[in-house]
């Protein structure tokens, strides 16, 4: 019988984490589902922004107020988190602070000491945070996409971990032996004259209690990460990893193109060669990007990794003066619309069926689409290297080259170029004029 | 008509079995738009002074694609880069100087995958090498003192990350340069990339073009400085929209710099 909570503490935990794993690899196969691109280059570099962007949260802090608090809660919560590999061995073997028969007094001390003190750090700042989502209304908080569960999840998040905070402040607190040590309790021995009155066993109840619905809402929590747009707590890593490499203004060019321009352009070309090997069987190539799965599958992993903070949309020039773009929203609509592929992939034993719908259209829409100056405002805010911009271009690129659905300004703007050699109709023979004017 | 410029084709000096030191890339918009063609005569002035051995490609340069590729046609963009690729190769030109920035991050960035390899500058960039070579001399005078807040053209800037080009080159003009609040990296676009220029805004409440303004009018100047004939337009029209055009000029770097130097 006295094994019951160290079973129950192991069903619970691998119940937990089975499901996590399993959601990983939804979203792993859901990742994949995008185009293939060789990122396998400057693995240097690549890792040196993932240190300096992820790990050192370099872009965070240039919105100072935020920026330090989210600095506070990430920290906070890395290094907090070293408590819960005691709170598994204990559940799992019914020890009790097995850190105390390993380590000094001390030293454990010390340990729990930092971690209340970041406990309490991070609670002032998640309360913080929620004033400015909630009292203050920061604009960016309150845009027309953070409606619905966007603006929930937010707020869920907040909610969490507060009250994973408050119960491991509670749980030392009432931990009546880790109090007599009086190491470590910088923050709970004022916590603890609450608790006082009650008789010792209240106490007991009060601090396993404590200790169980905290590991429990830690399961909880990373299993809510991915429904949420807190995923990016790990997927930062990786984003960071694999973001863009080349000047932000270089935007890539289509090989499929340029095997045809050049074909066009070959006087010898014979048209009716065999292809290349490889090339025999593919499909023919589709251009630009009408739905998730014609993205890079960067631009699919950029989705999952949106915090959905807006600090995108706040920057871009289109949104700022009222149209209907928003990048916050490309990257949001983006994992919308693969999360609903996903769920057809698996309703239908592992084969996507066509359900009528794409991002370009049912979410996202040409108005969007043709609204962007491609400043890259959006590139340069985003804490965490997500690219909305290059989505947008493969939309364009899908309207452009697939459905001759430009706007007819810039359908005459591309005549131009084709029949005079710039985007204006005047005469190639007067190109050199303003010498003499 | 104004005085004559010295502006060697590539083909003449191909005649005469010479080769430029480097190209200047004209581009549409200073070829053609009148506003951009002061721009393009002040720089040409700047290279005659600074006695540069340069070439334009005149009648046989084209559209460099650009704008096509922000707009997604690909295959436009590619038609015109091949052609201009062709025709700079059998140049043998290894550096090319824009007033554009537009045109210099395509030249740069874009058309060496398609086999166009050139050394690329903007123009303030090589001015800001014509000063350091010391075959500008830049003697203050007409700026002293001047109040000019400079918008960082978002293709040089944020695409190309060159925010210090454009300012070392105004810094030696002695003027009083005011930082708008939002500037370099998080610098607002004046409205007109993306193909936005050939084409009327989506509904809104707002023209781009004027919110900038109003940053650039919030550092009171007297002259807003830009290195990019698109944005030249942007802000031009920004500035006669806030009725400010008798306090307030906008002039290109180029500009400034010719007319420091009396040219
Ligand atoms: S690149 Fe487009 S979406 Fe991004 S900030 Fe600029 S206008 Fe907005
Ligand atoms: S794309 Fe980046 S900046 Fe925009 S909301 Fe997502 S995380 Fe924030």
């Amino acid at each position: 019988m006295s094994y019951l909570p160290n079973i129950l503490f192991a069903i619970i935990l691998i119940g937990g984490i089975g499901y996590f794993v399993k959601n990983v690899k939804k979203l792993f196969r859901n990742i994949n589902l995008g185009q293939d691109v060789d990122v396998s280059d400057n693995k240097p570099e690549r890792w040196k922004n993932m240190a300096r962007i992820a790990l050192g949260q370099s872009k965070m802090v240039r919105r100072p107020v935020s920026g330090f608090l989210h600095v506070v809660v990430y920290v906070g919560f890395v290094i907090i988190n070293i408590e819960v590999l005691e709170i598994i061995i204990d559940g799992l073997f019914g020890t009790h602070r097995i850190g105390l028969s390993i380590l000094p007094t001390s030293v454990y001390g010390f340990l729990i000491g930092t971690f209340e003190l970041l406990a309490i750090l991070v609670l002032i700042a998640v309360t913080v945070f929620w004033i400015r989502r909630n009292v203050i209304k920061l604009q960016r908080f309150w845009k027309s996409e953070m409606t619905g569960w966007p603006k929930k999840d937010g707020n869920f998040i907040l909610y969490f971990e507060m009250v994973l905070m408050t119960l491991f402040l509670v749980m030392n607190a009432t931990d009546l032996h880790f109090q007599s040590l009086n190491s470590g309790n910088i923050i709970s021995q004022f916590i603890a004259p609450i608790f006082s009155k009650l008789p010792e066993t209240t106490l007991h109840v009060i601090e396993r209690s404590a200790w169980w619905i905290h590991i429990i809402g830690i399961l909880i929590f990373l299993n809510y990460l991915y429904f949420s747009k807190h995923l990016h707590i790990l997927l930062a890593f990786p984003n960071t990893y694999y973001g863009k490499l080349t000047p932000k203004g270089q935007f890539n060019n289509l090989e499929s193109v340029t095997n045809e321009v050049k074909l066009m352009m070959d006087p010898n070309a014979d048209p009716f060669a065999a292809p290349a090997e490889g090339e025999a069987d593919e499909v023919p190539a589709k251009f630009g990007a009408s739905d998730v799965q014609d993205l890079s599958w960067v631009s699919l992993l950029n989705a999952y990794t949106c915090t959905e903070c807006g600090r995108c949309t706040s920057e871009c020039p289109a949104n700022l003066t009222g149209k209907k773009l928003s990048p916050r929203k490309i990257m949001m609509d983006t994992r919308d619309r693969l999360e609903e592929v996903g769920k057809n992939i698996d309703a239908n034993n592992g084969e996507f069926k066509d359900d009528g719908k794409q991002l370009l259209g049912d979410y996202i829409t040409n108005e969007e689409i043709w609204a962007c100056t491609s400043c890259n405002a959006c590139v340069e805010a985003c804490p965490v290297s997500i690219d909305p911009l290059s989505i947008i271009i493969e939309m364009r690129r899908y309207l452009v080259m697939e459905q001759s659905a430009a706007p007819s300004e810039l359908n005459n703007m591309m005549t131009n170029i084709e029949n005079n050699g710039a985007p204006w109709p005047y005469n190639q023979m007067d190109r050199l004029n303003w010498k003499n004017e | 008509m104004s005085e004559q410029l010295n502006v060697p084709t590539m083909e003449e000096l191909m005649a005469q079995g010479k080769q430029p030191d480097i190209l200047f890339w004209v581009g549409s918009a200073g070829s053609y738009d009148d506003r951009a063609k002061k721009i393009t005569r002040a720089f040409v002035k700047i290279l005659n002074k600074a006695n540069v051995n340069f070439a334009v490609l005149g009648t046989e340069e084209t559209c460099t694609g650009d704008v096509a590729k922000r707009a997604g046609n690909e295959f436009l963009f590619q038609m015109q880069a091949m052609m201009n690729i062709e025709v700079l190769n059998a140049y043998e030109v290894k550096r090319i100087v824009t007033c554009d920035p537009h045109s210099f991050n395509c030249l740069k960035n874009e058309y060496p995958g398609l086999g166009g390899n050139y050394e690329v500058l903007h123009h303030t960039q090589f001015i800001k090498e014509l000063i350091e070579t010391k075959k500008l001399d830049i003697k203050d005078g007409v700026f002293n003192g001047k109040r000019i807040t400079f918008h960082d053209p978002c293709y040089l800037g944020r695409a190309n990350s060159e925010y210090n080009a454009p300012r070392d080159v105004l810094a030696t003009l002695n003027a009083n340069l005011l930082e708008m609040k939002r500037s370099k990296a998080t610098a607002l676009c004046c409205g007109a990339g993306g193909a936005q220029m050939f084409k009327d805004a989506e509904k809104g409440d707002k023209e781009i073009n004027e919110l900038r303004t109003e940053d650039a009018l919030k550092t009171n100047p007297e002259i807003i400085a830009t290195a990019c004939p698109y944005c030249m337009t942007m802000m031009s029209d920004g500035v006669k929209v806030k009725e400010k055009e008798s306090d307030i000029t906008v002039l290109d770097i180029a500009e400034l710099i010719a007319q420091s130097q009396n040219l």
